[in-house]
């Protein structure tokens, strides 16, 4: 059977006001690729389409979506058709009020991100003095009744405070921490010298969330996004290339992950142009990479290929060059030792490099650089 | 096992939702970044599950639609598997 997608993250803008040096958004996110976002009217075509192909998952992203004034319109369209919504912000400003008309609209769940356990930490990472904001949005989701999934990315200067930040998650109530080590796309591919972790901080990590995991049971689900550079075998990309997800960008383009965009190999096609269910089917995005007629050894003789697909054709592209090779994080592939020498090199560094902010200037300066 | 001596009214999560999946005909639960097939019996059950009827009253009223007797351990077992993905909470 053809596989039919579950998942829809609608990057509705990539403007925010954060500046996370690990954004997995476009380097060149403020040039002109991504300038004309799309109007409520395509989304809530889009929305339509989606349902029609069996998505029954949105995420609701960015940038920062409660930048579009017509966040409660795209929600109301979006639950009128049944899909769950998540709503996946920054809460940069968001108000009691702002959240009770996305609920009223018929929001499900609300992620809010934070980029450290105490506001000098999160702001300094942020860019941008958000933490307070974070904090009293926690609060607001709790009084409206809302699920609530507190999202962290973790790095070189974070990763020390995995404890208290699954405390403080404890202590909001939330349903969810989602503890996502960084994975290197993206702004973070950019900023990879000063973000990496060591060895010993990612094991210190894993050590607490084990023990944290035993201690708190069903109470709070703690998600560990694992570290690939450090892993053996690749992750199960995105499920398979173009088996279950789709990203659709603010301005219209569709691509199988959110980092796909990158790959210069490929053709990707917007749906301003073509009915999604054509772009799912018969696009080269979307075909190229689906099943696993298109693999190379080590992975075409491989027994692990139908549990990690190969990988991940971002990291194949960004690393090795070709997104048709096997994924350099697994010790199989001929290109690990791209990735063992990144790995060494932070081991061996004094301190932590310096990193860019994800900010429009700087990704302007990128985007020229092509 | 009996449902005696424990909170027996199950319910749905608020955080979950059942819903149709009509592209592949069948009923899901959907919760945050994730979701549970269901078979039309499983499907039932779960509609059964409104914070009001107990766990006997489920029972009770799957028996009589399926004109068969001792389904208890069947649907505590289905629930139980929902209520370990935090899913259901029982209450009384
Ligand atoms: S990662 Fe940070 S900068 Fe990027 S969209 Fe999210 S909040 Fe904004
Ligand atoms: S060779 Fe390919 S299929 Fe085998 S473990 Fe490595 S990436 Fe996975």
């Amino acid at each position: 059977m053809d596989p039919k997608p579950l998942w829809l993250l609608a990057e509705l803008t990539y403007k925010c006001p954060l500046q996370c040096p690990y954004c997995s958004n476009p380097l060149d996110f403020a040039g002109p690729r991504f300038r004309r976002e799309l109007s409520t009217e395509e989304w809530c075509r889009v929305f339509r389409e989606a349902k029609a192909l069996g998505v029954l998952q949105l995420g609701l992203s960015g940038g920062e979506p409660t930048l579009r004034t017509d966040l409660e319109d795209l929600i109301r369209e979006a639950h009128g058709l049944g899909l769950y919504t998540s709503l996946i912000t920054s809460a940069y400003r968001l108000t009691k009020d702002r959240l009770a008309a996305l609920k009223a609209a018929g929001l499900d769940h609300v992620q809010i991100s934070i980029q450290g356990a105490d506001a000098d930490l999160s702001d300094a990472v942020a860019g941008t003095t958000s933490y307070r904001d974070k904090i009293a949005a926690y609060h607001y989701t709790r009084e409206l009744g809302f699920p609530l999934t507190v999202n962290v990315v973790l790095h070189r200067r974070n990763l020390h405070q995995v404890e208290a930040l699954i405390r403080l998650a404890e202590s909001l109530g939330a349903e969810r921490i989602e503890l996502a080590n960084t994975q290197f796309y993206g702004w973070a591919l950019h900023n990879r010298d000063a973000l990496m972790p060591t060895r010993a901080q990612l094991d210190d990590a894993w050590g607490v969330v084990q023990r944290e995991r035993a201690r708190l049971g069903t109470k709070l689900e703690i998600v560990w996004v694992l570290p690939d550079y450090h892993e053996r075998y690749p992750k199960p990309c995105m499920g398979g290339w173009a088996r279950s997800y789709m990203t659709v960008t603010p301005a219209g383009e569709v691509w199988p992950c959110h980092a796909a965009g990158r790959i210069t190999t490929l053709r990707f096609e917007n749906v301003r142009e073509h009915p999604l269910e054509w772009i799912w089917e018969h696009s080269d995005a979307f075909t190229r990479f689906r099943g696993d007629a298109w693999m190379p050894e080590p992975c075409r003789s491989c027994p692990r290929k139908t549990q990690d697909f190969g990988g991940c054709r971002c990291q194949a592209f960004l690393v090795a060059g070709d997104a048709g090779l096997t994924d350099p994080v697994c010790s199989l592939s001929p290109h690990r030792p791209l990735i063992d020498a990144a790995v060494a090199e932070v081991e061996s560094a004094a301190a932590a490099a310096e990193w860019t902010y994800r900010a429009a200037p700087a990704s302007r300066v990128l985007a020229a650089k092509g | 096992m009996t449902a005696a001596g424990r909170p027996t009214v199950p319910r749905l999560h608020p955080k979950a939702r059942l819903q149709h999946d009509d592209v592949r005909g069948r009923d899901v639960l959907l919760y945050p970044e994730g979701l549970v097939a269901l078979n039309p019996t499983g499907a039932e059950i779960v509609g059964l599950c409104d914070g009001v009827r107990s766990l006997a009253d489920v029972v009770a009223e799957l028996e009589q639609r399926y004109g068969s007797t001792g389904l208890e351990p069947d649907v505590m077992a289905f629930l139980d598997g929902l209520a370990a993905k935090g899913l259901v909470t029982y209450g009384s």
